[in-house]
């Protein structure tokens, strides 16, 4: 994917977006409510048409080479989809006629924790059936790669678990997938990628780890009496760390908070001979990562 | 390790079926939805059965004394409207409501089969209505020529692809609730112009012929002139050329507007 915008009247949804997926790799699209995770999507299955750029999936254009697209790739779209009075077993057996070599859809719908709910209709599954339907959909047919559009929204925890072990088995087997998500802790677990997206640009992307270790910034704590002299230690630090009483008694080291930073200031502790309390090391955490480049504003 | 889903589980070989398998399990479904909802199954088959049987036995009007044989093309045209309009046309809105038709448009299946897929559950729904309704009209005295069954099957055929073109359009470009309203009110409308048509000797030409050149009005003429209760089978040109011109119509503008969503 090249350059890709898509216009929506006025919004612009997606905004010259460059991605890049490779084969059994689990690319996570990560981004607050409206980011054009969804539109981006829809762009590769070929739902919809980008204004600019170019978008290349297995090799093929979504738009123009649409049937052949469609028939080596799965998608799980948004809420799901399908008839309000099929039951869930019907439903599924559809989608598996279309392919010549799909999986067993009954095995599937046990997996799934389906089995029970085979014989309702569309309309009456819960809002997790429905997504786990839609999930079983979407890779009854063998797919190369699929796109699942928020894949455990309306899960409980246990079914969640169910579908992140799926996930894992889809990439050890080869498939590509790439999911959308706003949920940190789903990216951070699953994927090899993320790529977060706000206002329809990428933002930051790189493995968990490498997001987790961008830039910034670890805190070290501590409490300790008032008005330590300080200097000693801030040379002692690596270039680049601050060390400040941040409030009265109160010590605060920022950077990269390796073994090494730790021992450097329990040495410094010890050469002035103070006991340092309540000593804590906070790691930046995804979302830390994510509120940091996408804002702290409720989004609509 | 993974213990639910053993290596090469999901081992990608994703080839899709031949077309015609595709289609079939697309027209089984499609079929089954439609025989197993029973307001369609009120609107399809309870309601023409029982005005036949109804209108055959009450002496209400003044229709001749072979009263079977004038309402049968009337409610043939009925049912073919209940289901092909009114039927398809909610059918498709709650679709496109639950996602059913975008789902389907993210598959191996091209999209024209997501609509013959329709088509031919409706067509098979119209022939079973033809043969009860045609069963019940024998055993209550209709005689038909042979002929004109024949060519009565030909307008059915040709009223089916109008008033399917017509529920597509409608049920494919407006919300669930609106096609829900519009569907059931126009089959009211059809009902009635249909039924101006068996008056057409007791009201003013002028109306007749508004009523003509409707959909229902023209089906209801044509099928009554194929069978015709006085003498040899008819050929109702002005009923069959009103009948391709607004499904051609129609087919054109659901082209243009039918949305999946």
């Amino acid at each position: 994917m090249r350059g890709v915008s898509k216009r929506f009247g006025s919004t612009l949804a997606v905004c010259e977006l460059d991605l890049e997926v490779n084969r059994a790799e689990v690319l996570a699209l990560l981004g607050p409510n409206g980011a054009g995770k969804t539109t981006t999507v829809e762009m590769c299955e070929g739902f919809l048409r980008p204004d600019a750029g170019t978008i290349e999936v297995l090799g093929l254009d979504p738009s123009s080479d649409n049937a052949q697209v469609r028939g080596r790739i799965g998608v799980m779209l948004q809420g799901g989809g399908g008839y309000p009075s099929a039951r869930a077993g019907e439903m599924l057996n559809l989608v598996a006629a279309y392919s010549a070599r799909p999986l067993d859809p009954a095995w599937l719908l046990d997996t799934l924790g389906l089995t029970d709910a085979a014989r309702t209709t569309y309309r009456r599954l819960s809002g997790g059936q429905q997504q786990r339907l839609a999930l079983a959909c979407a890779i009854v047919g063998r797919p190369e790669l699929v796109f699942l559009d928020e894949p455990t929204a309306g899960m409980d925890a246990h079914a969640r678990l169910v579908v992140w072990e799926l996930i894992d088995a889809l990439r050890r087997d080869g498939v590509t997938v790439v999911l959308t998500t706003h949920q940190l802790k789903e990216a951070e677990e699953l994927s090899d990628r993320i790529v977060i997206i706000d206002h329809g640009s990428a933002v930051v992307s790189g493995t968990p780890a490498q997001l987790m270790n961008s830039g910034a910034e670890d805190q070290l704590r501590f409490t300790a009496p008032r008005r330590l002299d300080m200097s000693l230690l801030i040379a002692a630090l690596p270039e680049g760390y601050r060390a400040a009483e941040h409030t009265p008694g109160e010590y605060l080291v920022e950077g990269k908070i390796s073994p090494q930073v730790l021992a450097t200031v329990t040495a410094w502790c010890a050469r002035l001979d103070i006991l340092a309390t309540d000593l804590r090391v906070e790691q930046r955490s995804l979302e830390d990562v994510f509120l940091e480049v996408t804002g702290k504003e409720l989004r609509s | 390790m993974s213990t639910l889903f053993p290596p090469g589980t999901f081992g990608p070989d994703a080839r899709a079926n031949s077309v015609p398998r595709m289609l079939a399990a697309q027209y089984g479904l499609e079929l089954k939805l439609l025989l197993r909802n029973g307001e369609q199954l009120l609107l399809t088959m309870f309601i023409p059965i029982t005005l036949l049987i109804g209108l055959t036995l009450l002496p209400l009007g003044s229709f001749g004394t072979n009263r079977v044989a004038v309402f049968m093309p009337a409610i043939m045209a009925l049912a073919i409207i209940s289901t092909a309009f009114t039927g398809q046309a909610i059918a498709v809105a709650f679709d496109r409501r639950y996602g059913a038709l975008k789902r389907l448009g993210a598959t191996a299946l091209p999209v024209w089969a997501i609509i013959a897929g329709k088509a031919m559950a409706v067509v098979s729904v119209v022939f079973l209505q033809a043969i009860v309704l045609g069963g019940i009209g024998l055993a209550l005295g209709w005689r038909p020529p042979a002929a004109g069954l024949l060519l009565g099957a030909g307008i059915i055929a040709l009223g089916t692809a109008t008033f399917t073109a017509m529920g597509l359009l409608l049920g494919g470009t407006l919300k669930a609730e609106i096609v829900l309203a519009i569907a059931n009110l126009l089959w009211f409308v059809f009902a009635g112009l249909g039924a101006l048509i068996l008056q057409s000797g007791t009201i003013p030409a002028a109306l007749s012929w508004v009523a003509r050149l409707t959909p229902s009005g023209a089906l209801t003429e044509a099928l009554s002139w194929a069978v015709n209760r006085s003498g040899a089978p008819a050929i109702d040109g002005v009923g069959i050329a009103v009948l391709a011109l607004w499904g051609a119509a129609a087919a054109l503008a659901a082209l243009r507007w039918f949305r999946f969503t």
